[in-house]
């Protein structure tokens, strides 16, 4: 190498602004030569210095740039990646000048969230762990992990650490409300927001009465009275004939639909917010819609026909309908107290646990002849209630007319609805199009000695059941949504209203025209002079 | 979702209900590798589960190179023998559109339906044959078509006009990552090519040839969520049991489809 050429510095050769070799001068014959290769490398590097109008970045700094990444990081297969490579190196530029600008975001919504979860864990202390052993009354909250395992195995189910957080989320609302037993019924997902929802019932004679719903009603029947006396005193306004359709009573708490109290939260470690009972015309009306729950409870539900209730009522009562379908028990568990008297016409509403129920095998509870399975909440009646309500019995508050009394010739008193029994085994169910309304199998297809037996709902897929020997239990994960194969079509509305009858007094008739007058008016005259000389004749006569 | 860390990404869609047994993951850890070896599959994918009257069928995904043209489908009943699916032909895929109801489970049943046919004006019945197997094809390739998507950037159109991984995808940042128009659908791009020059102008063609879902119609017909801050989860209102999730600033994303392979029409009311 020359002395007067620089040295070149192999790895950087890029990095650095090196010249190349650059021959000694004395040989004129190469001069020129070099001289030109040299003016065209000058050219081309001058080139390449040049800043972008767009950018002020010059591909001469950036490919040094670039290389000098390449080299030191070596990736595999850079060759297929190299304009990615390119991008990202420019980008990079472009944030190391900006660090110092940002301000320090807010706390994101995971640290939010795991904040709020951590309100969960709460660690037993030593005396609370004796306290328990000794305790009689077992904790209301059953075991859901093993319960969660079970129904990981059918297939149907949240992950383990979901479970996790439901079971602390469970504990802690037994702890502040109280609560006899509290079971986990399942999620309803929704569009911007999921619900976790727990089943509870009260002990005796703690539950909390709804005194807000009385204090309105009694509000409205008050008004009602006061706007008649004002009516009176004024012109006589036609009265509408109009009776609303006989209001059905909703069921009382602790029976029927209403028998169990629902608790709802949109994530674990959210507060729980409790659902008001049911009535039955929320049950009817949801039956004929189909909507999206959005996740808000107090959003309105727009439908036809119209939703008396928002979000709040729609999910309770799609609960309802959901848990008197699908919640089912193996054959025997339940019986009926047999102490109890039977009411005469009333369906058996009492059930309790039978303390000699030895456990059925899995085996026997895949039987396709399902008979193994009974329903264990009673069945809604299309009226809405799980008991036959007579709405034509008399009620003081709801008939306000005095035509009533009159009218002793009511149309038919409606047969009264009758649906299946409790207990009744699921085999008696309805098939929907032709398919059966329940799919079972065993959880296992390799290990079928530890399977458990899963039944599926088919009429409202996410419904599942598990059991096995003494064990089972429910659970619903889905859109909460009844299926059906043919479309939704909601209800018609109502035919149009007729016109008034037509009669003589409204039928249009033709003006008279003036001969018709005249020839009336002559006819008038005619028959008052006759009078007039009757009259005249009379008047002389008594004079 | 991705074959090979299945027991791991499990967890992301479980929160819809969606899991697998633990009988079932061992299976396909077993089954799937064989799978990809047997058919020279750059990459296998657990695909999801259709749920039958009697019996489940589990899908799973091979891909050969390009990750939208050299997909290919296969069914089990038990995670541990996997058969081909049949090719959709359009005979198939208009009967399939007609034929309504459950699938029993059984791959060899026969759906047999009566439509209303209108020949030369005169309308008549025509009974319509379908085989389980292939209406479950092409109810597959449906889903794909309506449910199937990524983040935008995970997959990339390398110089050949193969559709790739992107390896230097770093995940959507959070903002991004919970709108719509960063997700995009994983077909051959219909709207794509109606869209004006100017619209197009501003896409990276290597990243943007999909489309994107904010486009769907009905609006709404996804439900976008962010679960518990950190992953978000996206839920098709139109398949309902398909779930996808991606987790912000990481790599990781999928989907994954479970249910009864119904297309939900009733939408319009529900929303």
């Amino acid at each position: 190498m020359n002395g007067t050429a620089e040295p070149d510095v192999v790895p950087e050769a890029a990095a650095d602004a090196g010249s190349p070799v650059v021959p000694a001068v004395g040989d004129n014959a190469t001069n020129g030569l070099v001289n030109v290769s040299e003016q065209k490398y000058q050219d081309a590097k001058a080139f390449m210095l040049q800043s972008s109008t767009q950018s002020g970045l010059n591909l001469y700094d950036h490919l040094a740039e670039l290389l000098s990444n390449i080299l030191s990081k070596r990736p595999g297969n850079i060759v297929d990646y190299f304009e990615e490579l390119s991008k990202n190196v420019k980008k990079e530029r472009a944030k190391a000048s900006e660090d110092y600008i940002y301000d320090r975001p807010e706390k994101p919504n995971e640290i939010a969230n795991a904040e709020l979860e951590t309100t969960l864990f709460k660690a037993t202390d030593e005396e609370m762990d004796v306290a328990m052993d000794d305790d009689d009354a077992q904790s209301p909250v059953p075991n859901i992990i093993e319960l969660g395992s079970h129904f990981q195995s059918a297939g149907m189910s949240i992950s383990t650490e979901e479970t996790y957080r439901i079971y602390f989320a469970l504990k802690t609302l037994a702890d502040t409300h109280p609560l006899q037993t509290v079971r986990f019924w399942g999620k309803i997902l929704g569009l911007e927001k999921n619900y976790v929802i727990a089943e509870v019932e009260y002990r005796e004679g703690e539950e909390e009465e709804d005194d807000e719903e009385q204090g309105d009603e009694d509000k409205e029947e008050d008004e009602n009275p006061e706007d008649a006396d004002d009516e009176g005193e004024e012109d006589e306004l036609p009265k509408s004939t109009y009776k609303p359709p006989p209001v059905i009573l909703k069921e009382e708490k602790g029976s029927g639909a209403n028998r169990k109290s629902y608790f709802v939260c949109n994530e674990p470690g959210k507060e729980w917010v409790k659902l008001p009972p049911v009535t039955p015309e929320q049950i009817a009306s949801a039956r004929l819609i189909k909507k999206y729950f959005t996740g808000r409870l107090d959003a309105l539900v727009v439908s036809y026909p119209p939703f008396p209730g928002n979000e709040t009522n729609y999910l309770r009562a799609q609960i309802a309908r959901i848990s008197a379908g699908t919640q089912i028990s193996p054959l025997g568990f339940y019986q009926f107290d047999e102490e109890e008297e039977e009411e005469e016409g009333e369906a058996r509403e009492n059930f309790i646990e039978n303390p000699e129920f030895e456990g059925v095998s899995a085996r026997e509870l895949c039987d396709s002849s399902l008979g193994n399975w009974v329903h264990h909440v009673q069945h809604i009646l299309p009226q809405g209630r799980c008991s036959w309500f007579n709405p034509s019995q008399k009620g003081d508050e709801e008939f306000e007319d005095e035509e009533d009394e009159d009218e002793k010739e009511e149309p038919d008193e409606p047969e009264p609805e009758v649906g299946p029994p409790l207990l009744t085994p699921i085999s008696e169910d309805a098939e929907i199009n032709g398919v059966p309304p329940w799919s079972v199998k065993l959880s296992h297809k390799f290990a079928r000695e530890i399977a458990v037996a899963v039944v599926r709902s088919n009429l409202w897929p996410g419904a599942v059941a598990v059991a096995k020997d003494k064990m089972f239990e429910n659970l619903y994960i889905g859109w909460g949504h009844k299926y059906s194969s043919e479309n939704y079509s909601p209800p018609p509305p109502p035919p149009v209203m007729t016109e008034h009858a037509s009669g003589p007094d409204i039928t249009e008739v033709d003006d008279p025209t003036v001969e018709e007058e005249a020839a009336l008016r002559a006819a008038q005259q005619e028959a008052l002079e006759e009078e007039g000389g009757e009259e005249m004749e009379e008047e002389e006569e008594d004079d | 979702m991705d074959g090979e860390d299945l027991h791991l990404t499990e967890s992301y869609v479980s929160s819809s209900g969606l899991c697998l047994s633990p009988e079932q993951k061992t299976a396909l850890q077993t089954s799937l590798p064989i799978l990809r070896s047997q058919n020279k599959f750059t990459q296998v994918y657990f695909w999801g589960k259709i749920m039958g009257v009697k019996d489940d069928y589990f899908i799973a995904q091979g891909v050969i190179r390009d990750q939208l043209s050299g997909r290919k489908n296969f069914y089990s009943l038990d995670c541990a023998s996997w058969n081909l699916m049949p090719q959709v032909t359009d005979d198939i895929r208009a009967k399939s559109l007609k034929v309504k109801g459950r699938f029993s489970g059984d791959p060899s049943y026969e759906f047999e339906q009566i439509d209303q046919v209108e020949t030369n004006g005169i309308p008549s019945e025509e009974t319509i044959v379908l085989r389980e197997e292939d209406r479950l094809a092409a109810v597959i390739e449906g889903i794909i078509q309506d449910g199937a998507i990524a983040p935008r950037g995970a997959f990339t159109k390398n110089a050949k006009g193969v559709v790739v991984n992107n390896v230097n995808f770093q995940g959507l940042p959070p903002l991004d990552a919970v709108k719509l128009g960063s997700y995009l659908h994983l077909r051959e791009a219909v709207n794509l090519p109606q869209k004006s020059l100017m619209e197009r102008e501003k896409l990276e063609p290597a990243i943007d040839f999909l489309d994107p879902i904010e486009e769907d119609i009905p609006k709404g017909s996804w439900a976008l969520q962010e679960e518990r801050g950190h992953q978000v989860t996206l839920r098709s209102l139109y398949w309902p049991g398909l779930t996808a999730y991606h987790i912000p600033n990481t790599a990781k994303f999928g989907y994954c489809y479970f249910g009864l392979g119904e297309k939900n029409n009733d939408i319009p009311f529900m929303l």
